[in-house]
């Protein structure tokens, strides 16, 4: 489905991101996979080559929130590809609390990792993306972003930012055949969704129609439709993938 | 072809005005055919003919014929 294709995915090294890099490399594209974290991306990739032997991935040290660092990133994607055909801005943080207890750290970290590093990426993405006159730039929002919820301000708040950036790029970018969605995943099974109190987490799944968590899998499932030809007429759209989850 | 006549071709082709308007002079925002969509069709148009990616600062600073040949020359593209 993604043969020949070259996909950028931030954080890649768990959850979502690396459940993507593993669905997307075993359609057949080239998987550049960045994480802040060495390390991690190593085990990450070391999992995904020990499942899909013949997966073309390149592991690629990034921090999305630093300008300086991605813009390395799209030039080392440069020298060694010449072109990108899929992004998947995918690397975010969850720091809740409630308004009255926000520091300005928790907003600028929050803000720069999961709206700033958004914007970074896209505005170099879609210049390569450009070059070929195609691409597929889908953005991770959440449910959070277009319902909200209490302590979630701040991520609530980059979040919907993401929302706004889509539904702009997708009109700025169209006339070049550039599609841009963004996923709005529900309550999914990552270290994001365990890092809530054992209370929280029985809140979460009782809120959920389907009656139980989403896996990273199909969310990355979802991505996959949007990254692929089979969605060519699709921009501007966001996905929600939460089993019916309501807030 | 030379760098020159590449940069010409480029700026013509992209922004669709005469060869003859491609001038040293010529500054971004002076032409109907040189705003800010016509600017990003020209950057990948150099970026592709050139070969090179450009920093998102030397596209703002982009703001004439001159200075996109300087600008270039930071990608180690010389026109003499």
């Amino acid at each position: 489905m993604l043969k020949g294709k070259i996909t950028f995915i931030t954080g890649a090294s768990r959850g979502i991101g690396l459940a993507s890099a593993r669905v997307f490399a075993a359609m057949g594209s080239t998987v550049i996979m960045a994480a802040r974290n060495r390390q991690h991306l190593d085990i990450a990739v070391n999992a995904i080559i020990s499942d899909l032997p013949e997966a073309i991935l390149f592991p690629l040290v990034c921090d999305v929130a630093d300008e300086k660092s991605v813009k390395s990133a799209f030039q080392t994607i440069f020298r060694e590809f010449r072109q990108l055909d899929v992004l998947l801005a995918n690397a975010g943080v969850l720091d809740d609390a409630l308004i009255g207890m926000v520091t300005s750290e928790q907003i600028q970290k929050v803000f720069s990792i999961n709206t700033f590093g958004v914007l970074f990426c896209s505005q170099y993405a879609s210049r390569l993306m450009a070059r070929k006159g195609s691409g597929s730039i889908i953005l991770v929002a959440s449910i959070i972003g277009s319902n909200g919820n209490v302590g979630q301000a701040v991520y609530g708040g980059s979040k919907a930012a993401v929302i706004g950036v889509t539904k702009s790029l997708a009109k700025e970018l169209a006339p070049q055949n550039i599609r841009v969605n963004a996923l709005a995943p529900g309550f999914i099974d990552t270290d994001m969704a365990h890092s809530l109190s054992d209370e929280k987490f029985a809140d979460r799944i009782a809120s959920i129609k389907m009656g139980r968590i989403g896996s990273p899998e199909e969310v990355a499932n979802a991505a996959l439709f949007l990254a692929s030809d089979l969605s060519s007429y699709i921009t501007g759209q966001i996905i929600g993938v939460d089993g019916g989850m309501l807030i | 072809m030379s760098n020159e006549e590449r940069i010409v071709k480029v700026f013509s082709e992209s922004l669709g005005i005469d060869a003859k308007m491609v001038k040293g002079e010529l500054k971004y925002n002076t032409i109907p055919e040189w705003d800010s969509i016509g600017h990003m069709a020209l950057i990948t148009a150099l970026e592709l003919e050139f070969d090179v990616m450009l920093d998102t600062d030397d596209i703002i600073d982009m703001s004439s014929v001159t200075k996109a040949k300087e600008i270039l020359g930071k990608y180690d593209v010389d026109f003499l």
